[in-house]
């Protein structure tokens, strides 16, 4: 076989080949690139904090959209429902801005000032499934799903952050 | 005391380190060894005293000494020893020490090797590979100290290394602990191998450069880091896959993956990082392309340093942020540097290394290989284009946006497909030049067994098409590769008289790079194998049983016996639960999911039970239960089918590098002449 194939790619000029293999790798960048702008369009979600969910809902923007949203986790209105596994809690509005929430002294802080702010926005979240292991009070939550309706937020997936945990609060019994 | 002796031996590790860089320099502009010998004396020094540092940091966390805040922050009393050992990762400063602290163990594995006809390399290598590892000890010691300690200052409470005036150090009872979702070993083996696979990235970047700035455009600088670079890979893979393991084994989610952007950012130089592996392979065969690696492991090395400041400095929502800090915009600026200076470096000899060959077949190997490099890095831009969109959108348009997973999963399943695609042809093409008439030949025989892959799912009542294309490409893939082994072992036993397990050893140990190809290759069918099994055919139930009382989700049935509630010596209040796995009325085997609570952190943490074979898991989590009675208990039920091989896969490819490094046996044949006999 080899000598045969050998003889024709000899034969062919040096030039054609480029131009061939230009167009080729055209071709497959054209298509990743095409597959990402299309993905990218079907799939951009809003990342919004609660003021702006309400805002938005109120000038009629965001139905049947998907979107991301953070806030504080209220302890207290976490009520689980075994057998429908039927997961309800609220959260509290909390600045997305980073300079705002380091100015209230990090993310514990300004979780957990929304929280014992009764005078902030607030929202109802809606989730079934399996209750994560981090929801407790003050936590953050991001979550992703869609409005369905007034005031009501149905999440497909929750993401939880508990900064308190992990690190930059001085930890309260302290002896000397 | 131990605190100050860790600062200490860290501050002059870092006076050390600046001094070698230096010399380094200052030695190969005046062509003075003496000064470069110093600078090799320096790099050798380094890494114990990072270990002393690193010793100190552990012996801090082991006894307990909560003064110090970043003891507080990780560990605990009621914690077990080997956690506390680990906490020395749990956290911000300890794991930048860490990885200072492997930098410079591999920096001086590098230094003080024999390097005989490469000099010229070494001051280069060091400046590269030292001065790294000062932008890491600057960071621990001036931004991200682990060994700041809490002062009583009249009645405030401070946190400073030094002791301020009028301040007496003081400390909590106990600390706030690991947090309890870390606490698997899983989570203790895989920050490690993520970091050993990032920081080996390092050693071949500083070949690179050193290949740049002496000008020498030979393949070298790749013989040299070829060790590192599969090392390097696979370490980073293997802490990819257990990051993987962890998630499906104690988030409770029954995933695996969740494209977040944590994840991604570990993902990102593993895509770069493969791409280099793989240019690396047609410059040394053909000669070709010798620009494409160094711009590969030019990405690869910024995108270490960019994983590592993603981790790390809280920008992103994600479950693996877990401090937010202020060493952000320290890191953006010095991946703008490195990125800068490495890119100039190359345009100024971008001539040198340009390379006579040209491409003559879209079906040679070289061509094959390069349009898996571009799918790499079609995936790479996507990951990077999807965790910076956000930034970029709220800068261009003021709106917050953000891109899920199924932007991800869209661009990555063609892109998936194409490479296993061209995995299927690869083992076949030979390099230079091969017409698809003979390629045809070589396929018709796999092909015709890999319809297996399609006949068995529909036999079976599969009917998903993308599903059916994937079990006939990695079917395909893996014909492929049986096919060629058996022809070339075939071949030799036509001109040679061996005993059949002879023959095969030599045609292994004729080729043994091709054959590490091939195994490694055959790791990742498997784990798209298993990959394609959960994607495709996850399939789950729920319900709340009372004792006794069984819930189906076919092809099984769990039975919930009785749920068990107790403490445990470490501060764990468990509950758990026995479920009876069944299949056609008889009992195959019994879980236990579980919860527990750790009442330190007052946490729980949800463990599921898991019945798993090479076929499918079964996958139980306990999610609630009726906590006075213990009659009733909620559980979510998850069939997952061949995702077992998604950990197999991994287990191979650990094999096929474990033989692509074995040291060489220096025989005439040495397997460096790849082309199919004829």
């Amino acid at each position: 076989m080899a000598f045969n194939d050998l003889k024709q790619i000899e034969a062919e000029p040096r030039k054609g080949n480029a131009l061939k293999f230009i167009i080729g790798g055209v071709v497959i960048v054209a298509a990743i690139i095409y597959l990402m702008v299309s993905s990218l369009q079907a799939n951009v979600q809003y990342f919004l904090t609660v003021d702006e969910v309400l805002d938005k809902q109120n000038a009629g923007e965001l139905t049947g959209r998907n979107i991301r949203l953070s806030g504080a986790v209220l302890g207290d209105s976490i009520q689980y429902d075994m057998d429908t596994l039927e997961l309800t809690f609220t959260i509290i509005h909390v600045p997305a801005d980073i300079k705002l929430v380091e100015e209230e002294g990090g993310l514990a802080a300004a979780l957990h000032n929304a929280v014992m702010d009764p005078t902030r926005s607030h929202l109802q979240v809606v989730y079934y499934g399996a209750k994560p292991d981090l929801l407790q009070n003050e936590a953050q939550a991001i979550l992703t799903g869609k409005l369905v309706g007034d005031g009501v937020f149905e999440a497909d997936e929750l993401l939880l952050k508990c900064p308190t945990k992990y690190e930059g609060s001085v930890p309260d019994q302290i002896e000397s | 005391m131990v605190a100050e002796i860790g600062f200490g031996s860290l501050f002059i590790s870092l006076i050390i380190s600046v001094y070698g860089v230096i010399a380094a320099i200052y030695g190969t502009g005046n062509h003075q060894k003496k000064w470069i010998l110093s600078a090799q004396q320096a790099t050798r020094l380094v890494f114990p005293l990072l270990t002393i540092s690193v010793g100190s940091l552990i012996y801090l966390l082991i006894n307990n000494n909560f003064e110090v805040v970043y003891v507080s922050q990780v560990s605990s009393l009621s914690m077990p020893l080997y956690l506390k050992i680990t906490a020395l990762w749990g956290g911000q400063s300890g794991s930048l020490l860490f990885w200072s602290w492997l930098l410079a163990g591999f920096t001086s594995a590098v230094v003080l090797k024999k390097w005989d006809r490469d000099q010229d390399f070494l001051p280069w290598v060091i400046v590269v590979s030292l001065g790294t590892l000062v932008f890491f000890i600057l960071l621990n010691t001036f931004f991200e100290n682990p060994f700041v300690r809490y002062w009583q200052v009249n009645q405030d409470i401070v946190q400073s290394f030094s002791q301020p005036l009028g301040g007496f150090i003081v400390g909590p009872r106990d600390g706030g602990g690991l947090n309890p979702l870390l606490r698997h070993p899983g989570m203790v083996i895989h920050p490690p191998m993520q970091y050993l696979g990032f920081v080996a990235f390092i050693i071949p970047y500083a070949y690179a450069m050193a290949s740049l700035i002496t000008g020498r455009s030979d393949d070298r600088w790749i013989q040299l880091s070829r060790r590192w670079t599969l090392w390097a890979w696979l370490f980073l893979s293997l802490g990819l896959i257990l990051g993987a393991r962890w998630a499906y084994d104690v988030l409770g989610w029954g995933g695996y993956w969740g494209w977040d952007p944590v994840e991604i950012s570990a993902l990102m130089p593993w895509l770069s990082g493969t791409a280099f592996l793989h240019a690396v392979l047609i410059q040394e065969k053909r000669g070709m392309f010798k620009q494409w690696p160094i711009v590969l492991i030019i990405l690869t090395y910024n995108l270490v340093i960019f994983g590592t400041f993603l981790t790390r400095s809280g920008l992103l929502s994600s479950v693996h942020s877990f401090a937010r800090s202020t060493i952000g915009p320290i890191f953006l600026v010095f991946i703008a540097l490195t990125f800068i200076a490495s890119f100039w470096l190359l345009s100024s000899r971008w001539d040198k290394f340009k390379s006579r060959q040209v491409l003559t077949s879209f079906f040679s190997k070289e061509a094959l290989i390069l349009i898996s490099i571009v799918l790499l890095l079609g995936m790479l831009a996507t990951t990077f284009w999807g965790v910076i969109f956000p930034t970029i959108s709220e800068l261009v348009t003021g709106a917050k946006v953000t891109v899920g997973p199924p932007f991800y999963e869209r661009v990555a399943a063609p892109i998936f497909g194409g490479m296993l695609s061209i995995m299927v042809i690869c083992p076949l093409a030979v390099w230079s030049y091969v017409s698809f008439k003979h390629l045809g030949k070589l396929l018709w025989k796999p092909f015709a067994v890999s319809l297996i892959g399609i006949v068995l799912p529909i036999i079976g009542g599969l009917t998903k098409v993308p599903a059916l294309i994937a079990f006939w490409l990695v079917a395909f893939v893996l014909a492929v590769n049986g096919f060629e082994f058996i022809r070339r072992t075939r071949l030799r036993r036509k001109t040679e008289s061996e005993t059949l397990p002879e023959t095969v050893t030599r045609v292994f140990q004729r080729n043994k790079r091709s054959y590490a190809a091939m195994i490694i290759h055959v790791g990742i069918v498997f784990m798209a194998l298993g990959i394609i099994g959960i994607e495709f055919f996850q399939t789950e139930t729920q319900g709340t049983l009372a004792e006794g009382q069984e819930l189906q989700l076919a092809p099984y049935t769990m039975e919930y016996e009785k749920l068990e509630i107790f403490d445990t010596p470490d501060a764990r209040n468990v509950a758990r639960a026995v479920v009876l796995v069944k299949k056609d009325g008889e009992v195959l085997d019994e879980i236990y999911p579980r919860r527990d609570f750790y009442y330190d952190s007052g946490q729980p943490v949800t463990i599921p039970g898991v019945r798993s074979t090479l076929l499918d898991d079964f996958y139980v989590i306990l999610v609630d239960w009726k906590a006075v009675t213990s009659e009733g208990a909620t559980f979510k039920v998850y069939h997952n089918p061949l995702v077992k091989w998604l950990w197999i896969g991994a287990w191979v490819i650990i094999v096929g590098v474990v033989v692509a490094t074995w040291p060489e046996k220096k025989s005439k044949m040495a397997g460096r002449n790849n082309v199919r006999p004829k």
